[in-house]
């Protein structure tokens, strides 16, 4: 359970997969080039993040106050509040919800927070049955899988893979790759499953404190599909996504789907207020660790997330190890940065999954400092004591040799230094591993030093 | 302490120093890069799927309609300016309307800056005619489009409505391979019918 | 004006071509460059890896060497991108202060600070790609970034341009990171070399015949992967096409 993810090793298992990274990285770099292309179009667009990023960070140092107005709001349009303070309660309330209305089945649109709280194997083995309606949601959720992108959750894989995961458990064709073809496949077979469940179920992108709405964008309808026809209606929100005013969502819904793809705005932004008359709408407010992360000071900051996925498109490691290699709900930058507050030690090597480019900073329509935090989480680490040993020697020695003008000089120009011995300090403990498919660079005749204090003889 | 006094007393012990809440400035107002205007509309909603049908001959709606989609079986509409061949019936479950080909529907109003439409459950009548439509016509007056979706959302119907949607042309996925299909769950087609209210 | 010379201890054990040409450059603009000798690291390897208790005796060695000059300049973006924002592992004396604002990298001393457009020794009339590494671009600020709604300029482009009869040549993705990242190339190899292959593939099928940059550390990484690939593509710091090297 604490053991911490090797990033590297399931990295090299994506990397061997050479059709599935190629079409990774540019299927990815491309959504990045849509997204510079919309914003390019967008003379605003700088000062609309920074707008975005303040009107984030205004309602998170107020945030007790908008949920009450949240709560307030709502309760007068007729839903109902729930307060859950982690993933148990959350599960436990919605299966209570369901549970005493004889609700057994659930189709839900995308959200994340319901995959970080493990909602769907909860409800599942107390024998409710949860049906994904996103297609790339349902592709992983039929795959067992967890998604692997927080916007196209199963952007790893290629239409012979869905081709294979529908013929295993849809019965379509097995030899039909047609992404046309399996598009209609999920359509025509997750139908039923909208017309006839008890319940549905849907996150939020943004929860409005002035009107007590949930707002949720899709492209496929699917949230709505999820919400008009059953008689119970669930939204799981976590406390983050609150903002103060209706006209701010002329600020965030211009700049979620431009991040997200590339495109003005989500095919369906759908705004749910009021339950329809003779249904139930239920909202589940949940923490699980924000407030303790809302005292971090460093950290904060991640709060704002609109999930838009930008840093995941843009981040030049994510986009050659996928998702999944990341071992956490939230995978890529953001991931990287949210994780080590669940679990520190599991979630240690994510930080260093990461040059410290700066890619992600700049395309977080919310201007989170990514790579900051990046930076200062390796910090964290390593005072709590969570490297792996190995490097934390490498540090030490590399450390002591760098304060030591001799103990340097010894080691960079010692005789024989040839092409197979570099100093420490570029080796580290991983001796072998710049070789592997790098060659290393050849040892020069002198250092620069010797070669100052032969030409030009002084200090 | 339950659960919602410990949250909130942990929110407020926790809350960073107050950060101020910014003006939206004047580009939120109505100007701004975005082209007013029905033409501006109509190429914003073709590049998201959408499609354009010439204004009615005559006005007459219904017959549009019945020409867009000549072998359509089940045509229902929740504007009295197109008959269909089924009357909406809100009193029904909604899943009633599982078998319609066409739906037809009025909007509020367009917003040129992405092509969207906004409609609640007074366009709707039955909010599920939007989604489990085959099609979907969109009636729009040509004068009632705004700016930007900052014009967008300073109409009452955000407050007001059960249920408001911006729609921006058909249900569409890329999520296989990142390739575009329309009509990934909801209306396979959005064909918007230029008609004055 | 008296600058002092760092040279990042990668540059002094394995490339001391680049230490040689920054300083006649910085000659050739009539600076009188001192070279402290006892000089090895700024730090930032083990900064980088959240040990900062281990970089504290660099960082004093370094501050030490350069304590007294009022202009450091290295030439590498990450080092003194290092240097100025995160050498905070020794207590912030007045001397310590010094030295973290007036190091600079070699591409910004020379167009900020000497102020010079033109190079009349040097001649390269070869295909170069350029290449910004992500500290001299996004924490340096020496060139527009893409991700940004910004007016391009670039700093390394300008004063290349001046060198007669070199030509560019733009890769498909010309800020994307080529993944050295420090203690990554060999912690995160897999996705480092990955990097790496696809950055010089880039720039082979773009029409380079040399990738040129303000920084050493990725042209090694970038050098060693276009090696391993048997790409005909050569490699040259930027201070030795400015300081005239013909090939």
């Amino acid at each position: 359970m604490n053991k911490p993810i090797d990033h590297a090793e399931a990295s090299s298992e994506f990397i061997a997969a050479s059709d599935h990274i190629e079409f990774h990285d540019r299927r990815l770099w491309d959504l990045r080039t849509k997204r510079d292309r919309a914003t390019a179009a967008i003379p605003e667009w700088e000062e609309l993040r920074t707008l975005a990023s303040q009107i984030k960070e205004h309602t998170l140092t107020h945030l007790a106050d908008y949920l009450e107005q949240f709560e307030r709001q709502a309760q007068a349009n007729g839903a109902t509040v729930h307060w859950a303070r982690d993933a148990a309660e959350h599960n436990q309330i919605v299966h209570d919800i369901m549970a005493a209305r004889g609700a057994k089945s659930l189709v839900k649109s995308k959200s994340m927070l319901t995959d970080e709280c493990e909602m769907r194997p909860f409800l599942e083995q107390r024998g409710i049955e949860v049906i994904e309606t996103d297609l790339g949601e349902r592709i992983q959720q039929l795959d067992d899988e967890p998604p692997s992108h927080i916007v196209v959750p199963a952007v790893h894989k290629l239409r012979t893979d869905v081709a294979e995961v529908f013929a295993r458990t849809l019965g379509t064709d097995p030899n039909n790759s047609d992404v046309h073809y399996l598009a209609e496949s999920q359509r025509r077979t997750t139908r039923p499953s909208f017309l006839s469940a008890d319940a549905g179920m849907t996150g939020a992108n943004f929860a409005i404190a002035e009107t007590g709405a949930v707002v949720v964008c899709t492209n496929e309808g699917n949230a709505d599909l999820s919400v008009h026809l059953p008689r119970l209606y669930i939204a799981s929100i976590g406390i983050e996504k609150i903002i103060p005013r209706t006209e701010h969502l002329g600020v965030f819904v211009r700049m979620l789907s431009r991040s997200a793809l590339g495109s003005p705005i989500t095919q369906m932004t759908s705004h749910f207020r009021v339950p329809r008359p003779g249904t139930e709408m239920h909202i589940v407010l949940v923490d699980n660790g924000r407030a303790d992360r809302l005292a971090m000071a460093d950290f904060w900051y991640s709060l704002k997330c609109i999930r838009c996925g930008a840093c995941m498109n843009t981040c030049p490691v994510y986009r050659r190890s996928g998702g999944l290699s990341y071992g956490a709900t939230y995978s890529g930058p953001i991931g990287a940065i949210i994780d080590p507050t669940y679990n520190l030690r599991k979630y240690s090597t994510l930080p260093f999954a990461s040059t410290l480019n700066g890619s992600c900073t700049n395309v977080c329509p919310v201007r989170i400092n990514i790579h900051d935090q990046l930076y200062k989480w390796r910090q964290v680490i390593a005072e709590r004591n969570a490297l792996p040993f190995v490097k934390k020697q490498a540090m030490k020695m590399g450390g002591k040799l760098l304060a030591s003008p001799r103990l340097y000089r010894i080691a960079v120009e010692a005789a024989g230094a040839g092409v197979e011995y570099l100093p420490r300090i570029m080796m580290y403990s991983r001796a072998n591993a710049w070789g592997k498919q790098r060659e290393v660079p050849a040892a020069p005749a002198m250092t620069f030093r010797q070669w100052w204090l032969k030409n030009r003889g002084k200090p | 302490m339950n659960t919602r006094e410990e949250m909130l007393a942990r929110m407020r012990r926790s809350q960073p120093a107050p950060v101020a809440l910014p003006e939206l400035p004047a580009f939120a107002q109505g100007g701004g890069a975005a082209a007013a205007g029905f033409d501006a509309f109509c190429e914003a909603l073709q590049r998201m799927g959408g499609k354009i049908a010439p204004a009615p001959a005559g006005g007459d709606a219904d017959a549009a309609v019945r020409a867009l989609f000549p072998d359509a079986k089940v045509i229902c509409s929740a504007t009295p300016e197109v008959r269909g061949t089924r009357t909406l019936d809100p009193t029904q479950s909604p899943a009633a309307l599982d078998d319609v080909d066409v739906g037809v529907v009025r909007a509020a109003f367009g917003v040129a800056e992405t092509g969207s439409v906004l409609l609640t459950e007074t366009e709707l009548q039955v909010e599920a005619l939007g989604f489990l439509a085959q099609h979907l016509v969109v009636l729009l007056d040509p004068a009632k489009v705004v700016a930007t979706l900052h014009d967008a959302y300073r109409d009452p119907a955000f407050a007001q409505a059960r249920y408001a949607i911006l729609m921006t042309g058909p249900s569409a996925t890329a999520d296989i391979e990142g390739v575009l299909i329309h009509g990934a769950q909801g209306i396979r087609s959005l064909t918007l019918l230029p008609r004055a209210a | 004006m008296k600058v002092a010379l760092f040279v990042p201890c990668f540059i002094d054990a394995f490339f001391p071509d680049v230490a040689v040409a920054t300083l006649e450059l910085l000659e050739r603009f009539g600076c009188e460059v001192a070279y402290p000798l006892d000089q090895t690291c700024c730090g930032q390897p083990m900064a980088n890896s959240g040990c900062h208790t281990d970089a504290a005796g660099a960082e004093a060695l370094f501050v030490r060497n350069f304590a007294g000059y009022d202009h450091i300049v290295g030439p590498s973006a990450s080092c003194i991108h290092h240097v100025r924002e995160n050498l905070i592992a020794i207590p912030q004396t007045d001397e310590v202060k010094h030295v973290r604002e007036n190091a600079y990298e070699l591409v910004e001393f020379l167009h900020d600070v000497l102020g010079v457009r033109e190079f009349p020794w040097a001649e390269f009339p070869h295909t170069v790609g350029l290449h910004n590494g992500c500290a001299a671009l996004r924490a340096l600020r020496t060139a527009s970034m893409s991700e940004l709604n910004e007016t391009p300029f670039s700093k390394p482009l300008t004063l290349l341009s001046a060198v007669k009869g070199i030509r560019f040549a733009m890769p498909k993705r010309p800020d994307e990171c080529c993944g050295f990242g420090g203690t990554f190339s060999v912690y995160e190899e897999p996705v480092s070399a990955r990097m790496g292959y696809d950055k010089v593939q880039d720039h082979h099928g773009a029409g380079a015949e040399y990738i040129v940059s303000a920084d050493m550390s990725c042209l090694m990484h970038q050098k060693g992967c276009a090696e391993r690939l048997e790409l005909p593509i050569k490699f040259l710091h930027i201070a030795q096409v400015l300081n005239g090297v013909r090939e």
